[in-house]
């Protein structure tokens, strides 16, 4: 099999790199690229732990082809904080103890912030069905819904 | 997944030419139905063809025609406010389907092409399946067939269609646009899908080589008044056990005109003809809804666990009915 060369943007930096054609988006960050925030759940679109942005539009990395992102801009969770400084919704999700495992949590503040952009003040149902696509074992969602709400309302202020 | 080669189509012309008779090929659009199957050894295409980057993105709205290329995300299409005003029931196709990503990811012709949630065809640990190895029996007949068909089906496969956004296409009579190696042409959406009668492994009429390149319908001004009521175990992120898309012409009271089309109970995007002819002329009421209902379900065959799906979609119908007839439109 032929390997594809990819020239892609990740978090701002242009990334070149060479894949398969049978590899994933999700498998290129994580093995090749050591962007080993996001997490493989189920690798069937069912949990959302996969979660990126492409071209600022939330997907799940799992079902996108390494390939597929050549010309296409990433954001994954490693490009939300700034530096040591947090983004409010890593903060608000420290705060209220939103995480228990933590495999679920890249995923659900990457979709979380993507929801924030297209809906800056959003009532408890629209983020609940907004981050339907994430699953969490754990925490039983309470504690996600509030830091989200929670999040908003301080962003909103800034 | 298997490896396979990876091709990438700018124009439906090379989608075409790069189509290979002699070898299993796929086109990939939004990946949420074929990347996952290929990752559970499903399907095993030793040739990809990406067609996302061959437009079909087009959304065009006139006085009485609707225009929606294959390529359009169903998050795009769902968005639309003018769509969202005039045919309700479209746009709540979408939007109550699958979760925020994968909404973001499919395409609309993806969308009406992805196949069957059937456990047993999804997993290949199971050695009878018909529709992933003809002729090897079905599973799901004596299995755990909660979620599958009761109308349409067959003896070989009682496998539910999936898709929301299809039941909507169906009802408001829609065509579908496609091009082949032998010229584009025209069809019927409700003629893409066939029954699975004793080839389930057959599921639309399109040749292997030929490409959707849009939806068109005839949009009228009552279609205002249309709705989809999709029910399911949980309240978002769910496939439906069932729904129903409905839009009524109501005059001085009377229906002039009804559209029913049921998901999550048929093996194939379902509409209920015989349904829609006896409300005409009738009031809508809850007698005449409930009526429209039954004949809706007559020749539903359920199975053992399936048993609660005819009278679960009457219901369903029933109050897509009263809810349509209670809508200012
Ligand atoms: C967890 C989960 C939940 C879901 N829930 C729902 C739900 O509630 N309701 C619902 O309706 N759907 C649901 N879906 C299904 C989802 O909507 C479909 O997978 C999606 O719409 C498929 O579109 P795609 O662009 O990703 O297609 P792809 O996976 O790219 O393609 C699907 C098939 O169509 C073919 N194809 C694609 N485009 C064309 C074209 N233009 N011409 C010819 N052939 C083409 C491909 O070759 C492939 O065989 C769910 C999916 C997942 C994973
Ligand atoms: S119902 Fe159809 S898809 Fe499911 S096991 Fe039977 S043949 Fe296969
Ligand atoms: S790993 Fe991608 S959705 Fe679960
Ligand atoms: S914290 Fe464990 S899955 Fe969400």
């Amino acid at each position: 099999m032929s390997a594809i060369h990819v020239t892609t943007k990740i978090n701002g930096d242009v990334v070149d790199y060479v894949c398969e054609a049978d590899e994933t988006l999700l498998d290129v960050l994580r093995n090749r690229l050591g962007l080993t925030g996001a997490k493989e759940g189920c690798s069937t679109g069912d949990c959302g732990a996969c979660s990126v942005t492409i071209d600022g539009r939330l997907t799940c990395s799992c079902l996108v082809l390494g390939a597929e992102a050549d010309g296409r801009e990433i954001g994954t969770i490693e490009g939300m904080a700034k530096g040591d400084e947090l983004h409010p919704l890593q903060r608000k999700f420290l705060e209220h103890a939103a995480l228990q495992c933590g495999i679920c949590t890249p995923g659900i503040l990457v979709a979380a912030k993507s929801l924030l952009e297209h809906n800056p003040k959003p009532t408890e149902t629209e983020v609940r069905f907004g981050l339907a696509g994430n699953l969490c074992r754990c925490t039983g969602y309470d504690k996600i819904v509030r830091a989200v709400m929670d999040a908003a309302q301080e962003m909103r202020r800034a | 997944m298997r490896p396979f080669i990876f091709e990438r189509a700018t124009s439906p012309e090379s989608a075409i030419a790069a189509f290979h008779a002699d070898r299993a090929t796929s086109f990939l659009a939004g990946g949420t139905t074929l990347l996952d199957l290929m990752k559970l050894d499903v399907v095993r295409p030793e040739r990809v063809i990406d067609i996302n980057a061959l437009g079909a993105n087009e959304i065009e709205i006139s006085e009485d025609r609707l225009r929606l290329g294959a390529s359009v995300r169903m998050a795009d299409a769902e968005a639309q406010e003018e769509l969202r005003r005039r045919v309700p029931m479209l746009t709540q196709s979408l939007a109550l389907a699958a979760s925020t990503q994968l909404r973001h990811m499919a395409t609309l012709a993806g969308n009406v092409l992805q196949r069957t949630r059937c456990p047993y065809f999804r997993d290949v640990s199971w050695s009878a399946c018909n529709k992933r190895l003809p002729g090897s029996g079905c599973a799901a007949m004596a299995g755990f067939n909660r979620q599958h068909a009761v109308l349409g089906a067959s003896d070989a496969c009682i496998a539910t269609y999936p898709s929301d956004f299809a039941q909507a296409l169906i009802a408001l009579d829609a065509t579908v646009d496609v091009v082949g190696r032998r010229g584009r042409r025209q069809l019927p959406f409700a003629k893409l899908h066939v029954p699975p009668g004793r080839t389930p492994e057959v599921e639309t009429t399109l040749a292997p080589d030929e490409l959707i390149l849009g939806f068109e319908m005839p949009i009228e001004p009552w279609m205002s008044r249309s709705l989809y009521l999709k029910i399911r175990d949980r309240d978002s992120y769910e496939f439906a056990l069932a729904s129903a898309a409905v839009a009524l012409e109501v005059d001085g009271g009377a229906v002039r005109q009804a559209r029913i089309a049921l998901g999550g109970v048929a093996a194939v995007p379902w509409r209920a003809r015989e349904a829609e002819q006896a409300l005409i002329g009738r009031v809508l009421d809850e007698a005449s809804c409930q009526l429209a209902a039954d004949i809706a379900f007559a020749k539903a065959q359920p199975r053992e666990h399936n048993a609660y799906k005819p009278l679960l979609g009457r219901q369903t119908v029933a109050r897509a009915l009263l809810q349509a007839a209670a809508m200012e439109a």
